[in-house]
């Protein structure tokens, strides 16, 4: 194609509609800015009134998403030893002491096996089912495939009594198995259908020939299969996990001690009297990163996973 | 169109499958099949079924020592019967008509644009799909932040632009502005979503249907409303879809923003549903709630999906 | 310490058996995530010392904190061995027997329920109330009470002007009207360049704000619950004429003297708004005055505090905690101890220190307990007359219907008060009716 084609847009168009969409990403990039510049901000500096545009940067809010602090008597304050770490002297400045860490660092860890253990669950069954599907002469297939989409639109709300009152009997209440399995069956719909269109993209004569080879069904799957599937499985994998990540309704109604993850705890930060906003936006933005990362790396493939790998090229 | 990937299977040659060593291909597809449909069984479907169950009495998860009684239709009929139930359906049909609105109408202009495929379109798509990472829940509880009257961004960013003082309005309270600022919030927060779906659309269509329109001299405008459209159409109808069914079981973003507040402006049926089950704990009460939503939701999808199967045929 | 490490590592060795007897060393311990939280981890450390045990604490904020306990005591949770619980959810959590019953414990121990000022026993501990079955300790005695900018009220041009205006002195209100013509007179004044707003008050729609809020006022004209108590004949009581100018009263001063989009306010907000020095006063918990007088930029000469004004009687909201043990625990004896250490006069009196609202009579009747903190005269004040919620096995049905009945006609506007308070006797009687009480 030349560059001229008559279905490339003019130059003109293409600047307009360039600076449309740059209009369009500045605003709608204002409020995440807001977010993590929050972060920086002193506890004084976050709600000040009127809100303040420019600030002197401060790692408080870190501080304060990874610390309990505790307030001591005057005269005890006074006695202290100096501050010895950086972290431990900003929050000397606002008339505390380190009381320990918070519970921050937990149910982040709880959202990583959480979130990454119900991806790789979902994706390695939704795989196996995929390629059942795509090359086996399953009976009432059709059926079975319908079926399996269709618990995607149930409302989590409609079977939440019930896997509730299940959890508590079966003692999978609070316990990351039971998140992981949770997060898994709402997820497998979706990963079976996507990874269904990937693997069905994948020429048969491959592993036609591996199977001439001597190779057997389940060698062919792992070594030919598998490989060429691997863009497939990544996309289908970001929205797997960007679901699991932030989950909140199933995490605030079954978690607590043990297995929470991080979006029920990070809106509940909460200082000395009134909501952290610096420690409530530095964890919003330490949460975002993984998925961000994870997203920016396989964005290539984001725009096939996001239809079910309908667009062929 | 055909199943392809029926007809292909159909025409696997069986001799190959017999030579295989190890287990037959029967025998493997059960194999590989059988987990997905076990999990779906144990934590959709049989919960499902028990749900029923439980919406025909009057069972209090909250009061193990109490006898549950059989009500029949009772607590159905309470629920279709109360007023304070239909207007909360009416305020998430009017959140899930507006967002899906908005969402559309910005979702395809943007994708429209960025087809341009102008300089730097890549990096732009991926900082726009930024909102739609963020977990709900946060999302919810920071917009509480954005929307304060007197130290929030919105209201600030409002009185530069307009010169309406920030503290004379408030978006989460009284004066009717909650149940849009819900929908800005959501529209902010997914938009992206739409966006892409509809840029897989539009980079689906081949240049030669182009080609040929303007070899038969039809305008742009001609070619946007008989070419681009109907082709984007399917895509759209699905985003729709996934967008409409989340949004009817919308709960965290709404709930940490308004708590359903001012009054019941923006309680939506699956935060009231939350609350008879899990703050009331009307157990059976609240099952046949969650029965009367799980069949509007298929009932309307079903309806959806048929539409949009007869628009892909065309 | 030595000699700890090497349990230590015998205990890992032995795995299972070690395992099992370094759980029965453990305590958790749950309650509410705010200021004398923190208090009680600090205090809790000679309890560790003097018994072993080693403490564990799992903390909710507010607005969390209802749903996530209840749920946990519901589905039979072992995270807490020890639940500092509202007092709203004790008739709950004795009639499913979530928590233990304390009789036999405090007559062996001699823990003498005297020994606590008596509104917090009841309060408290006991159900049905006022009956001597006792389900907690009471631990953190609470109310809702009141702080002013102190700096702003005694400035003599402001004075001045007040004094103009009402034809009386600025100073801490009697009564509510009071409390409203001072609001309404610093709402919209510019201080030091900066407008600022008479007083933030609870109006949060999700958990329990509003109702804890406007029932400061709806006590104060002189609400109750009942005519008869026990009877559950709210006709009469709940919409009487004075509760229906008590409320109409509430929402004056939400119209006429809070910030702007204060519309969703509990005590995170109110204490935003008094901290960023965008009002004059403000409501809120006493436990949190500690830590409001500690604050460097509006504590400490600038802050001072008043108890819930009367109208037609002297009545404050009450809130506060006792101390229960969960019966579903793995370490009955453990928290016992806990239980039995805690109620100490010694210990209570360092809890006082700290900065906990104790409730034994050795802290409180101590004649020099006023001059303690600048608040605790108040304090002494308001617990003489508190009134508390419904603490039905139902509360939480019931205090739902209020807060949207509240909602509903303070902040969205909707209706009268009288129709608001008909309209809460309806949803309460249909509550009690399916409790089979009416």
């Amino acid at each position: 194609m030349t560059a001229y084609s008559i279905t490339e847009p003019t130059p003109r168009s293409k600047l307009i509609a360039g600076l449309l969409v740059v209009l369009y990403t500045i605003v709608t990039l204002l409020p995440l800015v807001w977010i993590i510049s929050t972060g920086f901000k002193s506890g004084p500096d976050s709600i000040s009134y009127p809100p303040k545009v420019l600030f002197e940067p401060s790692l408080e809010g870190y501080v304060n998403l990874f610390t309990t602090r505790t307030r001591v008597a005057a005269e005890e304050f006074q006695n202290l030893p100096p501050a010895e770490t950086w972290y431990d002297e900003i929050v000397r400045d606002s008339g505390m002491v380190i009381a320990g860490p918070s519970r921050f660092g937990e149910r982040f860890l709880n959202s990583v096996i959480i979130g990454f253990g119900s991806t790789f669950l979902s994706i390695f069954l939704g795989t196996l089912a995929a390629y059942a599907f795509s090359r086996f002469k399953v009976p009432l297939k059709d059926d079975l495939l319908f079926f399996i989409l269709s618990t995607r639109m149930m409302p989590p709300i409609a079977v939440a009594i019930p896997i509730y009152l299940m959890y508590r009997e079966l003692g999978l209440s609070d316990t990351h198995l039971g998140m992981i399995l949770l997060y898994t069956a709402v997820n497998i719909s979706l990963a079976v259908w996507l990874l269904k269109g990937f693997i069905d993209e994948i020429p048969r004569e491959y592993e036609e020939a591996a199977l001439i080879d001597g190779y057997t069904r389940f060698q062919a799957f792992r070594k030919v299969v598998l490989p060429q599937a691997a863009t497939g499985i990544a996309s289908t994998a970001i929205f797997c996990l960007i679901f699991a990540w932030n989950e909140y309704a199933f995490a605030v109604l079954l978690t607590s001690g043990t297995a929470q993850t991080a979006p029920p705890f990070i809106p509940t930060i909460i200082g000395v009297g009134g909501q952290d906003w610096p420690a409530v936006a530095a964890g919003a933005t330490i949460f975002l990163l993984p998925v961000m990362i994870f997203t920016i790396l396989l964005r290539k493939h984001l725009l096939r996973g996001i239809t079910f790998g309908a667009v062929r090229k | 169109m055909p199943d392809p990937v029926a007809v292909i299977a159909s025409a696997t040659p069986d001799p190959i499958a017999r030579k295989v060593r190890g287990l037959s291909d029967r025998a493997i597809a059960w194999l590989f099949v059988a987990p997905t449909i076990f999990l779906l069984l144990a934590i959709n479907i049989f919960p499902l079924i028990w749900t029923v169950r439980l919406s025909f009495t009057n069972y209090r998860a909250n009061r193990p020592n109490e006898e549950v009684e059989w009500v029949g239709l009772r607590n159905y009929i309470r629920i279709l019967t109360d007023d304070g139930i239909w207007a909360n359906m009416q305020t998430t049909a009017h959140f899930l008509f507006w967002t899906l609105f908005f969402q559309v109408l910005l979702g395809f202009t943007l994708a429209w644009l960025i087809n341009r495929k102008f300089k730097g379109n890549d990096l732009l798509t991926t900082l726009i799909v930024l909102p739609m990472m963020l977990s709900p829940a946060v999302v919810g509880n920071f917009w509480t932040f954005l929307y304060q009257p007197q130290i929030g961004l919105v209201n600030y960013m409002v009185e530069l632009l307009t010169g309406t003082p920030a503290s004379s309005f408030s978006m989460l309270g009284a004066g009717g502005y909650a149940k849009w600022s819900i929908i800005i919030v959501d529209t902010w927060m997914w938009t992206p979503f739409v966006m892409l779906i509809c840029l897989a659309g539009l980079r689906s269509i081949p240049d030669y249907i182009y080609e040929a329109a303007e070899i038969d001299r039809a305008s742009k405008w001609r070619q946007f409303w008989t070419i681009t459209i109907p082709m984007v159409l399917p895509f759209l109808m699905l985003a729709v879809l996934f967008r409409g069914i989340e949004n009817f079981k919308m709960f965290d973003m709404v709930v940490l923003l308004t708590g359903g507040g001012p009054g019941n402006e923006t309680l939506l049926a699956s935060i009231d549903l939350k609350r008879e089950a899990f703050e009331k704990w009307r157990t059976g009460y609240s099952s046949a709630y969650a029965i009367i939503l799980f069949v509007t939701v298929f009932g309307l999808a079903s309806i959806y999906v048929k539409a949009l199967n007869k628009v892909k045929e065309r | 310490m030595k000699a700890r490490l090497l349990a230590a590592t015998s205990a890992a060795a032995l795995s299972v058996a070690g395992m099992a007897s370094a759980q029965e060393n453990e305590l958790t311990l749950c309650w509410a995530a705010w200021d004398p939280a923190n208090a009680l981890v600090e205090l809790s450390k000679d309890f560790e010392t003097q018994s072993g045990i080693k403490m564990n604490f799992e903390f909710v904020p507010w607005p969390n904190f209802a749903d996530r306990m209840l749920n946990e005591l519901n589905s039979g949770g072992q995270l807490c061995d020890l639940l500092i619980g509202d007092s709203q959810w004790i008739g709950g959590s004795a009639e499913n027997g979530h928590y233990v019953k304390l009789n036999d414990f405090f007559d062996a121990e001699g823990i003498s329920m005297d020994d606590f000022a008596p509104a917090t026993v009841r309060a408290y501990s006991t159900w049905p109330k006022g009956e001597p079955n006792y389900y907690a300790l009471p631990a953190m005695g609470d109310a809702n009470g009141w702080f002013y900018r102190k700096d702003w009220f005694a400035r003599p041009e402001i004075q001045a002007e007040f004094k103009e205006k009402y034809g009386r002195d600025l100073a801490e209100p009697k009564t509510q009207k009071e409390l409203l013509e001072i609001a309404q007179f610093f709402q919209g004044r510019e201080i030091d360049g900066q407008t600022v707003y008479g007083a933030s008050i609870f109006t949060e729609r999700g958990s329990e704000g509003i109702t804890m809020g406007a029932t400061g006022a709806l006590y104060a004209w002189g609400f109750k619950y009942e005519n008869t108590p026990g009877k559950y004949d709210m006709e009469g009581a709940v919409n009487s004429p004075e509760a229906v100018e008590a409320l109409e009263f509430y929402k004056e001063l939400y119209k006429t003297a809070t910030p702007p989009g204060y519309d969703n306010a509990y005590m995170e907000q109110s204490l935003d708004a008094f901290k960023s020095g965008q009002v004059a006063m403000a409501m809120n918990w006493f436990a949190f005055f500690p830590g409001l007088y500690a604050d460097p930029n509006t504590g400490g000469d600038k802050i001072d505090f008043f108890v819930n004004p009367a109208q037609n009687v002297a009545a404050s909201t009450l809130g506060g905690q006792g101390i229960s043990v969960v019966s579903y625990t793995d370490n009955m004896d453990g928290a016992l101890a806990y239980i039995k250490w805690f109620a100490q006069p010694d210990v209570q009196k360092k809890w006082w220190s700290m900065g906990g609202y104790s409730c034994h009579k050795a802290v409180l009747e101590d004649p020099d307990f006023v001059n303690t903190a600048p608040f605790a005269g108040d304090f002494l004040e308001a617990m003489g007359g508190v009134q508390d919620f419904w603490q039905e096995p139902a509360y939480a049905s019931l205090l739902l219907a209020m807060q949207e009945r509240l909602h509903n006609y303070v902040v969205a506007d909707q209706g009268t008060a009288q129709e608001a308070l008909d309209g809460l006797i309806a949803d309460w009687t249909e509550v009690f009716e399916d409790e089979g009480k009416l």
